[in-house]
């Protein structure tokens, strides 16, 4: 078992406008972007567990092999960015959750 | 006849960001054919945008721009500014233009032909359009937009295509000074007008937007030149230190979208899923098999601001154990008692909120980690409807929880470590997007009024 911030070139999240939050897990080659798209350890269910969602509140899930990249956006169920009771105005600072999840 | 190519010269990620003069002079060296940068974002929140502030300071933005004219000016090459002041609405626009006339005037400009292309939508027209129906949220989780938001909202702003940009190329604008813009649009407008295949216009525009954002490392601080081809387009830092690979690239064509290669923009879809990344040698990474399909009806992206709430803010420290283990019960305590002791407001006139830094306040419900640190940073706010009723809140707030004599107390002196003296700070007005939505139009033209003016004064 490894972390996938251990495999992930960049693992970061960023606004996709102020109303979502976007995640993304980059790999520096096919094989680590294989090794984890192919895990099954990245689904709906467990990306809603981890950040505490409804899986309705995930917009997408994309394995993209071209880019060596996935990506996870889901909606921001509060306030938007900037504005009283959102903590992230660039939502940047939203990708710990992701780090400690095992890959075989 | 088109050239065989076309560069754009793209000096930082948003104007007023800064860039080093060398790395500027290197991309001016390779001859481009227009100078472009992009000012604006919604990143930093609603607040720019509700309040007509810029997001950069008026010395940053004059500095950076002024290098960019004398450039365009010395080579005869247009410069663009996309979104001008942040957000792009008419009082950004005009804080660019008399920066620019101030430049004009220390330089002796003169007989520029300079467009100035307005994103700003009349309200009549967001409300014929959404009694239409032909108003839509962004997204699942934007508030619907009634009658009323729209009546308090600061104002509309619009996303333009390239469409008037090109024209005002084409009608000879030397400078052109953007209302908001899609962000690769000033970009992509240079190169369709260059006669280039608008799907890699555009995602080059997409990458250069940013700066040197898609280099290894990557800076919004440092200059990207851009090449486009007739199959193809390049993508190279002038600044030898920064270098483009095939994962930089690739990754920022993820930044801050939605979907990794489904980019929608104003009227058209940039799609991404087959184009390859390559590097050429030498830091130079070449893109091709970019698409792009129309998207009718044709819609753009609304962007608007309302006033919240004023807000008064403290920022505290706390290292006593037993108040960290109870942190959360004690402000619960802290509040009940500043409701028992404000009975006579409203209580929907004030909310008070805090954030405890070391234990949740990044993702706050969303944390899923319950251990806390052995100091916390305690931050806490009240928004009201008055600044007047927030200041006189939050110093209550403040004493109260300052003397809170929570059980089992051995601290009996003072619960908060004040960084600062005075501690309250009064923020001002808070606001929200209230408009962020996308509208139909049957003319992306006539939404974005372009006029011409001659920097410096005619001779």
């Amino acid at each position: 078992m490894t972390r996938l911030y251990d495999i992930a070139k960049v693992l970061r999240s960023k606004n996709s406008g102020p109303f979502q939050v976007t995640l993304d897990i980059l790999f520096e080659s096919v094989e680590d972007f294989r090794r984890v798209a192919g895990s099954g350890r990245l689904t709906r269910e467990r990306i809603a567990a981890l950040y505490r969602l409804n899986e309705s509140d995930i917009a997408e899930i994309v394995f993209h092999e071209p880019m060596l990249g996935i990506k996870i956006t889901y909606d921001r169920t509060g306030a938007s960015s900037g504005t009283v009771g959102e903590r992230d105005v660039y939502g940047a600072q939203q990708h710990a959750p992701l780090l400690d999840i095992e890959i075989p | 006849m088109r050239n065989e190519s076309f560069k754009i010269l793209s000096p930082c990620g948003i104007l007023g960001y800064g860039f080093p003069d060398a790395s500027f002079e290197n991309g001016l060296a390779e001859n481009p054919d227009a100078i472009i940068v992009d000012a604006g974002s919604t990143d930093a929140g609603p607040h720019k945008l509700g309040a007509n502030v810029a997001i950069v300071s008026r010395r940053a933005y004059k500095k950076d721009l002024s290098r960019l004219i004398k450039a365009g000016r010395e080579r005869k090459i247009p410069v663009i500014v996309g979104s001008a002041g942040g957000s792009g609405a008419k009082a950004h626009v005009d804080w660019t233009l008399s920066i620019l006339e101030e430049i004009a005037a220390e330089n002796a400009y003169r007989n520029v032909k300079t467009a100035v292309i307005w994103a700003d939508i009349p309200k009549e027209t967001v409300a014929a359009q959404l009694e239409a129906g032909k108003i839509e949220g962004l997204s699942r989780t934007v508030p619907p937009l009634t009658k009323e938001r729209l009546a308090e909202t600061t104002g509309v702003v619009a996303q333009m295509g390239h469409e008037p940009i090109a024209a005002a190329l084409e009608n000879g604008a030397e400078i052109i000074i953007c209302g908001r813009a899609y962000d690769p649009a000033p970009f992509a407008a240079a190169a369709i007008r260059a006669g280039f295949d608008p799907a890699l216009a555009y995602h080059m525009g997409k990458i250069l937007e940013c700066g040197a954002l898609c280099c290894d490392p990557g800076t919004a601080k440092d200059c990207m030149i851009g090449e486009i081809k007739a199959d193809c387009f390049e993508v190279r830092a002038p600044n030898p230190l920064l270098r483009c690979t095939k994962t930089s690239v690739a990754a920022h064509t993820f930044y801050e979208k939605s979907h990794p290669y489904l980019l929608p923009g104003p009227g058209k879809l940039l799609d991404l899923e087959r184009c390859t990344f390559e590097e050429a040698g030498d830091g130079v990474v070449r893109v091709s098999g970019s698409r792009i399909r129309p998207a009718l009806p044709y819609r753009v992206k609304l962007e608007g601001a309302r006033k919240t709430a004023y807000r008064t803010f403290v920022i505290a420290g706390v290292r006593d154990p037993l108040l960290i283990e109870k942190i959360e019960d004690v402000e619960s305590l802290v509040s009940e008692s500043i409701r028992a002791q404000y009975a006579d407001l409203d209580p929907a006139d004030y909310r008070i909120n805090f954030y405890n830094y070391g234990k949740n306040a990044v993702m706050g419900n969303l944390e899923t980690v319950q251990a806390a640190s052995h100091e916390l940073g305690v931050l806490f706010e009240v928004v009201a409807r008055t600044q007047e009723i927030a200041s006189t809140v939050c110093a209550s707030v403040r004493s109260t929880f300052l003397h809170y004599g929570f059980p089992g107390r051995k601290s009996t002196a003072g619960n908060l470590a004040f960084p600062f003296a005075p501690s309250d700070v009064e923020f001002g007005a808070v606001y929200e997007f209230s408009v962020y939505h996308l509208m139909e139009t049957d003319d992306p033209l006539r939404l974005f009024p372009i006029e011409y003016r001659i920097m410096g004064g005619a001779v």
